[in-house]
């Protein structure tokens, strides 16, 4: 069958990635209803985040898996509900890849650098 | 009770309309039953199709009141629980005439999804000795019975709003031969349903696992093709372009 | 006449859950990020921001998201069990539980900020 290669591929990748997600979702849904207690200001985000390299890393690697996982579900919706062409499909993948990457790495850069701005 | 069921049955192809009968109930009564007195008693012209009408063959296979079943195996008191009827023929498959639908596509996707059997030995090699506890066995095995009704085929929403879907049947056919020892055409079948039309277009809704008259699991089979076809990625066996 | 009767089982609810709490958590990541990026003008900026978020519509919808996250998790977890332990049965105890844990999440969130 045409693309059963790809398709079968990207299948792979998007329950790798699954399994990155469910460990760093849980570890960030256990860490926000910690965070959360007593009202969330910036500067307790800061202060957890900003020099600490292991939140880095951990962030680093969420926002990966985050890159691979979504952009791949929103192709299979596109391609099972909407009408746009598998190329299309694939374009819009790959653009909300880069969205995913370059916002979220400027955000955790931001954040792990921001103890200077405090 | 009142010992009349009204009955709204499809008349016409594609483009047709429900026509309303009254017909007299019977105890045990079964939706094929209701179906026949029509064509018996009140209206010759309607079509539909069924043989064994004990449960066996699949042939009789209706929509009944919005979801495929077989229409000798099911009882009107379980249905029509409010004196009414509703008839349809088989969604996601063309209709002929009123209650008999074109199983050409159902058929020819058995084949896309290369569930024919490519023998590798010949009449003068001895048996393949299988033990019964065999694990490639068991899963073919849980899967073999299946009788080409339909049912799955019509209940699954993927079949529904993908046209070149292989649908249930067809890969859960595919899967017990992946699991024939015998059986040497993998490298084919593998790349015949993987891909969007295939195997990864599932989404485990089981609408198939839930409607199955055999209570057979194409899902089950479905992921264990999922798997199958993962490992032949991996190792650059699945060819197929792109 | 009942069209649709087909797909009133567990597994199909939860395979709309899945997808719509999938689309939804995609939709809301950039505005997520950007948020966060804020950190980047200084505290203040970012402060500015949760303040405003400390309102109950927003507080609501903060619960929402917790939910369709814990959900998403929880359903594809149900998907992975199914493709790769191979489980035969229906397992539609296991929608009802991953359902239940979704929602839990979410009142800890909810319950926890207030």
């Amino acid at each position: 069958m045409p693309g059963a290669q790809i398709e079968t591929k990207l299948w792979v990748w998007q329950r790798l990635s699954a399994a990155v997600l469910g460990v760093c979702v849980f570890v960030h849904l256990g860490m926000i209803i910690y965070a959360v207690q007593g009202g969330l200001s910036a500067a307790e985000i800061i202060t957890r985040v900003s020099g600490n390299f292991i939140w880095f890393v951990f962030y680093a690697v969420f926002i990966l898996a985050v890159a691979v996982h979504a952009p791949i579900g929103v192709r299979t919706i596109l391609n099972e509900m909407t009408l746009l062409s598998p190329k299309a499909t694939h374009l819009v993948m790959a653009v909300l890849c880069l969205v995913i990457l370059v916002m979220g790495f400027r955000a955790v850069i931001g954040l792990y650098q921001a103890g200077a701005g405090l | 009770m009142s010992n009349t069921i009204k009955v709204s049955v499809w008349r016409g192809a594609k483009d047709g309309e429900y026509q309303s009968f009254d017909v007299p109930r019977q105890p045990s009564q079964t939706v094929l039953d209701v179906i026949t007195y029509i064509q018996r008693h009140i209206d010759p012209t309607l079509s539909y199709r069924f043989a064994c009408r004990v449960g066996v063959c699949g042939s009789c296979s209706m929509t009944v009141n919005g979801r495929p079943r077989w229409t000798c195996r099911t009882h009107v008191d379980k249905v029509a629980t409010d004196g009414t009827l509703t008839v349809a023929p088989l969604r996601n498959l063309e209709v002929v005439k009123d209650l008999a639908c074109d199983m050409t596509t159902f058929f020819e996707k058995m084949n896309k999804a290369e569930g024919k059997f490519h023998p590798t030995k010949t009449r003068d090699d001895d048996f393949a000795f299988i033990k019964p506890d065999d694990k490639k066995r068991k899963q073919a095995a849980a899967g073999i019975e299946c009788i080409g009704c339909g049912v799955c085929y019509a209940a699954c929403d993927i079949v529904d709003w993908n046209k070149d879907y292989l649908g249930p049947a067809a890969l859960n056919r595919a899967w017990t031969l992946v699991n024939d020892e015998r059986d040497g055409g993998n490298a084919i079948r593998l790349a015949a349903v993987a891909g969007d039309a295939g195997c990864h277009a599932c989404h485990s809704q089981q609408g198939c696992v839930e409607h199955c008259p055999k209570h057979l699991s194409p899902t089950h089979a479905i992921t264990g093709l999922k798997r199958e076809t993962a490992k032949a990625a991996i190792k650059g066996l699945l060819g197929g372009g792109d | 006449m009942k069209t649709g009767a087909h797909r009133n089982h567990p597994h199909y609810w939860a395979f709309v859950l899945h997808r719509v709490s999938g689309l939804l958590l995609a939709l809301f990541l950039p505005v997520h990020f950007y948020v966060l990026g804020l950190a980047i003008e200084g505290a203040a900026t970012l402060d500015g921001f949760l303040d405003w978020s400390s309102t109950p519509l927003v507080k609501l919808a903060e619960t929402a998201l917790v939910i369709l996250l814990a959900a998403h998790l929880t359903g594809g977890l149900r998907l992975m069990a199914l493709e790769f332990l191979g489980t035969r049965e229906s397992s539609k105890t296991a929608v009802a539980v991953a359902t239940g844990i979704a929602i839990c999440t979410g009142l800890a969130f909810a319950l926890n900020g207030t």
